[in-house]
């Protein structure tokens, strides 16, 4: 990171004013075609970008291409960054990896210094001139590039942590005094606060009496959230509510009692519909089935 | 800071006003041990809904309040504890084990008149 910092401090007349820098960038835009035809064979032959099909490739090949030629000429790292973010959120989703990215730009990289070596090898004083302005503005690109890669991927990694998180848990009253709470996915210790607090706040709303803790759509519980589970259960009694947790599946039963974790207080039952028989046993309430059962089929 | 008691029907009802400091939490206790024998209580139930915080001590002191007003005779409820101080009180591993807990004073009351049923009916726990 601090190399590419560095590199953006030096003043843009610095990078255009030499003759050798003027002469590597019209020698690449003059070859382009070819040497970017040279590229997308290397690319395929280390079989590198699988996921994506060849006029893909050689559509991206041709902006990168562009671009990489441009930042040799201009110095801009910025224009480089976006890019670089850019086509990275365009690829992460298709599955493609850093290090094929890296390789390509690698790749380029070489393909680019072969045809200057074969250009200028007569001229060794200057091949090693062009050479001084051409390398260090290809590492830089490369940094450049792959550090770009593991922000974007860094970014979707955070993005999708939050909306995780933010799935809220809802807290829903399906008859008097009785609330149900199903919880769906990972639960994070923020997430595990989060419906603690919505759990006891509700309590308090809906005046319940028992609550019914659906865990069927959690996949996997650590020690952690299994004991804040048992937290939740002790404060919705100090709010003078019982709690039934359903759904836990035999995995998640194995762990807590592998664990150790002290479950004597916590009424468990094995689906969330023996969790709310269980709970209308405890409010009182009988379900019963009523003779005419066709009154909705008939539009009413 | 002395913690008005109010007699409702055969039930105390003890209404925490403002935070107590240790002396006031036992002289309530030692109030409500003693009321109970004068009115021939069934029942007390203390309200806590204007507490931001139950502390170690307090939570002992509701303990030793149920305690005692059992040894007497007569059933305990503790009722009004906010979201926000259960969930404080849970953390540090104060539970308030054995001790029955109510939303609030109506349903501390419901909760009474239940339970003087069951034993009417001779159902003990």
């Amino acid at each position: 990171m601090s190399v590419v910092r560095k590199t953006t401090q030096r003043p843009r007349s610095q990078r255009s004013s030499t003759p050798e820098l003027h002469e590597l960038v019209s020698h690449l835009r003059e070859q382009g075609s070819q040497l970017r035809e040279e590229w997308a064979r290397h690319i395929t032959e280390a079989r590198l970008l699988t996921s994506m099909s060849k006029d893909e490739i050689f559509a991206e090949a041709r902006s990168i291409y562009d671009n990489y030629v441009d930042v040799l000429e201009t110095g801009a790292v910025e224009a480089l960054q976006a890019y670089a973010r850019d086509l990275s959120e365009r690829i992460i989703p298709r599955g493609v990896e850093i290090h094929e990215v890296v390789g390509i730009v690698l790749l380029l990289r070489d393909v680019l210094a072969r045809s200057l070596f074969k250009k200028y090898r007569s001229n060794f004083t200057l091949f090693n001139k062009i050479l001084d302005v051409y390398e260090p503005a290809t590492n830089q690109i490369a940094i450049t590039v792959a550090v770009g890669f593991v922000q974007e991927r860094d970014r979707i990694i955070h993005q999708q942590q939050n909306a995780i998180r933010e799935l809220s848990t809802p807290v829903l009253p399906v008859r008097e005094g009785l609330l149900i709470l199903p919880i769906v996915g990972i639960i994070d210790p923020q997430r595990a606060r989060q419906f603690t607090e919505q759990l006891l706040q509700g309590i308090r709303a809906n005046r319940a009496k028992v609550v019914v803790i659906d865990v069927t759509g959690v996949p996997s519980i650590d020690s952690a959230v299994a004991n804040h589970l048992v937290l939740t259960v002790e404060a919705a009694r100090l709010l003078g509510a019982t709690t039934i947790v359903t759904g836990l599946s035999p995995e998640i039963a194995r762990t807590l009692v592998t664990l150790g974790v002290d479950l004597s207080k916590m009424n468990t039952v094995c689906d969330l519909r023996g969790g709310i028989e269980e709970a209308d046993r405890a409010l009182g309430f009988r379900v019963a089935r009523i003779n005419d059962s066709s009154g909705w089929e008939k539009g009413r | 800071m002395q913690v008005p008691i109010l007699k409702q029907g055969p039930y105390l009802i003890a209404s925490v006003q403002a935070a107590l400091r240790d002396a006031d939490l036992v002289q309530l206790r030692d109030a409500l041990t003693e009321q109970v024998g004068t009115y021939r209580t069934r029942g007390v139930i203390v309200d806590v809904t204007a507490l931001d915080v139950l502390d170690s001590f307090a939570c002992r002191t509701l303990s030793e309040i149920a305690g005692m007003i059992r040894l007497r005779g007569a059933q305990t409820v503790i009722v009004g504890i906010q979201p926000e101080v259960a969930f404080s009180m849970v953390q540090l591993g104060l539970k308030l084990e054995g001790v029955a807990t109510a939303l609030d004073l109506e349903e501390g009351l419901e909760y009474m008149n239940r339970r003087m049923k069951q034993i009417e009916q001779g159902q003990y726990e």
